[in-house]
């Protein structure tokens, strides 16, 4: 059996993926994916508990991660589109009419 | 015991990979090595049934499969929890039931809440 | 497994829920058939007062303890903070009625997501368990995404929305991961069993569960729009419909101080070392840059939104105390903030007319003269804001400066009551804009009986509060009991 402690690793790795490319990349589409990388890395190191502990709910919180990140990813398409339509840009640094 | 683990078990699936890889490799390397090389601009031009080729090939999509791809990903991700219902619903009988059919019925108001608004009339 | 706890029974703990939930179904599909969006907005308030009133007969029943396995709290905590939400949701649709008319945005889906957002934040004040605290947030989050971009053919509401959606989505990965190790360490999500597991597994040094602790106070400083985790709120409170950013201001605020004060009173109570250490200096920049930051603005939502954010800083404060007495006066805060606040985004909505934005603070010059009760109204809810007496953001600001002193945090006090007096600079600059210059020009405003029943409730909440305080003291403590 491959112990518990690689796939927390491969979690924390796969989740600081998300983390960076979110925090680096300029283009929208690509900060969803870094999102729901990093949604899917907390999927692994909870089916990983899951298994460790023998207990079912870690399994259960992943059907429901996977649910809620599939609504989050058509609510921020809807809105990219939205915007889109105002101004034809996927460019982070181009959406700056507001000034935070 | 941690640390000292060799999954064993899977060294013929590590053997295949690295096989696969190979196999499918070689040729191509072969290829590269044995074959003449000689350029021109006829021949590097993509291929279309011997007609010349018309535009670029990323082209944009109707906004019209956005909103069919968005259903299709909301309404096949909550049939996820269908599964684990049919598999326990002997165990938990008449209270999962009526759960399930409340969480179906919010499913059908949004398709059609969908329907109305013309999200899936594709004219 | 335990199957017995699976009876028709514990519904009913779920029914205010359920009953905002069908409202929301059947306003979506009213909305298919009807042309009068208006009574769109009528079928949300009925919802909602029903809702409200099926949550006081819960409430009348005395019921206490969790359903659902543990999952679901109906105590006196949770129903202090619906009732919040009802007065947010109430209040917002009174204000939103003329406002989306004139922005030609009287989409029907308007009513439904505000109700949705408010059953979000009802799960996140019941919720006893992690996974239900993560349901409650995104089905908050994701409604309260879609209402900052609702006005489609604005690019600065769509700008708003892509921003708050990027960083919330963000926050709620945290969210998650923070779960994810708490869960991993002690096996449960349950926050009552994660307090017993901590102290049988011997958790407290942990340094993963730090980390998971960390995860939370990231999340929900998000949420709460903590510095530094704030860089959304201003874009997304200017780009938002305004009757959006009073809603958002007030409810996802308070249901994240809600979930912050269950989670860590009641799952990381023996952490409070910990826990308040980090969230000091939080509150402490919080405030800094809420109130400083707020000088510089030009643009009066955005100048709110600052305040804003300095407020989360102040009601903070209550949670960082680690006593009852500092989460009752919490909640006081949230109540009184919620009137306060909203009363003073229906003023700014009602400088909203066709073809003119009002939403400069050079607006608002000489608006004592042309329009002398809305810029009375105005006067009363930045005084309320400043925490001057005899308003009700004295007793606020006052009875959470206490519990914080009886606490021991008097540094803390003293630096609040700092920046109390920097806020002041701000919030009667509109004043003196109002009362002190003169008008440029004839402002319109764009007023209805619902807006004004809205102003005369969140006036006389706040004037009302601020002279007899003791009665909701005194209910917020009697909710605490039990908990």
């Amino acid at each position: 059996m491959v112990p518990l402690s690689w796939y927390i690793v491969l979690s924390a790795v796969v989740f600081s993926i998300g983390v960076i490319g979110f925090l680096t990349r300029r283009n929208l589409i690509i900060a969803f994916i870094s999102i729901e990388l990093m949604l899917n890395s907390v999927n692994i190191s909870l089916v990983a508990f899951s298994h460790y502990l023998q207990s079912i709910k870690g399994q259960i919180m992943v059907f429901l991660v996977i649910a809620v990140a599939a609504a989050e990813a058509v609510v921020g398409l809807a809105i990219l589109i939205a915007l889109f339509r105002n101004k034809p840009t996927v460019n982070v640094d181009e959406i700056n009419l507001l000034k935070g | 015991m941690p640390g000292t683990y060799i999954p064993i078990n899977y060294l013929p699936v590590l053997i295949i990979l690295i096989a696969a890889t190979l196999i499918g490799l070689a040729p191509l390397l072969i290829g590269i090595i044995l074959r003449p090389r000689r350029p021109y601009p006829a021949k590097l031009s993509p291929y279309e049934s011997g007609i010349p080729p018309v535009g670029e090939p990323r082209e944009r999509f109707s906004v019209k499969f956005y909103i069919i791809a968005m259903l299709f990903v909301v309404f096949d991700v909550e049939a996820v929890f269908l599964y684990p219902w049919a598999v326990a619903y002997d165990k938990i009988g008449l209270y999962s039931f009526i759960e399930m059919m409340i969480f179906i019925y919010i499913l059908l108001v949004g398709y059609i809440y969908a329907w109305g608004k013309g999200a899936i009339e594709w004219e | 497994m335990i199957l017995s706890d699976f009876n028709l029974l514990s519904i009913r703990v779920l029914v205010p829920e359920i009953i905002l939930i069908c409202s929301a179904l059947i306003i979506l599909l009213l909305n298919l058939v009807v042309k009068r969006k208006e009574t769109l907005a009528f079928t949300g308030l009925v919802g909602t007062l029903v809702s409200a009133y099926s949550s006081f007969k819960l409430y009348a029943l005395s019921l206490s303890g969790s359903e659902f396995m543990g999952m679901f709290a109906f105590d006196g905590y949770s129903i202090f903070f619906k009732f919040i939400f009802y007065i947010n949701i109430v209040l917002t649709i009174f204000i939103s009625i003329r406002y989306i008319s004139i922005e030609m945005a009287s989409f029907g889906e308007y009513y439904a997501l505000l109700l949705f957002a408010t059953s979000g934040m009802m799960i996140m004040a019941s919720a006893t368990d992690l996974m239900v605290i993560y349901l409650g947030l995104e089905l908050m989050a994701l409604s309260t995404y879609i209402l900052t971009g609702i006005l489609r053919k604005q690019v600065r509401s769509g700008e708003a929305a892509i921003k708050y959606f990027l960083l919330g989505a963000f926050s709620s990965a945290f969210l998650l991961y923070g779960i994810s190790l708490t869960y991993g360490l002690t096996g449960t999500t349950n926050l009552k069993e994660i307090a017993v597991a901590m102290e049988t597994l011997n958790l407290l040094g942990s340094p993963v569960f730090l980390l998971g602790l960390i995860f939370f106070i990231v999340a929900f400083g998000f949420k709460i729009a903590l510095v530094p985790f704030h860089m959304w709120a201003p874009d997304a409170y200017e780009g938002a419909p305004t009757s959006i950013t009073a809603f958002m201001s007030v409810g996802p605020k308070a249901a994240g101080f809600a979930v912050l004060g269950r989670v860590f009173f009641e799952a990381f109570g023996s952490m409070h070392v910990q826990w308040s250490s980090i969230l000091i200096p939080l509150s402490v920049l919080t405030m800094l840059v809420g109130s400083v930051t707020a000088i510089a603005q030009t643009n009066i939502k955005r100048m709110l939104a600052y305040s804003s954010i300095a407020h989360a800083g102040y009601a903070l404060l209550g949670i960082i105390t680690g006593t009852s007495e500092g989460l009752s006066s919490m909640m006081n805060y949230m109540l009184i903030y919620a009137f306060m606040n909203i009363g003073a985004f229906a003023v700014v909505i009602m400088l909203r007319s066709e073809g003119f934005m009002g939403e400069e603070l050079s607006d608002y010059e000489g608006l004592a003269k042309t329009r002398p009760v809305a810029s009375s109204l105005m006067l009363i809810f930045m005084f309320s804001l400043t925490g001057i007496p005899p308003t009700a953001g004295f007793i606020a600001k006052f009875y959470i400066f206490m519990s914080a002193i009886n606490a021991g945090y008097t540094y803390l006090v003293i630096i609040a009551v700092i920046f109390s007096a920097v806020s002041a600079f701000f919030y009667l600059r509109v004043v003196m804009y109002m009362y002190m210059k003169e008008p440029k020009a004839e402002v319109v405003l764009s007023t209805s009986t619902a807006m004004n029943i809205a102003l005369t409730v969140t006036v006389v909440s706040t004037l009302v509060i601020g002279v007899f305080p003791s009665a909701l003291i005194e209910l917020a403590r009697m909710s605490l009991s039990g908990f």
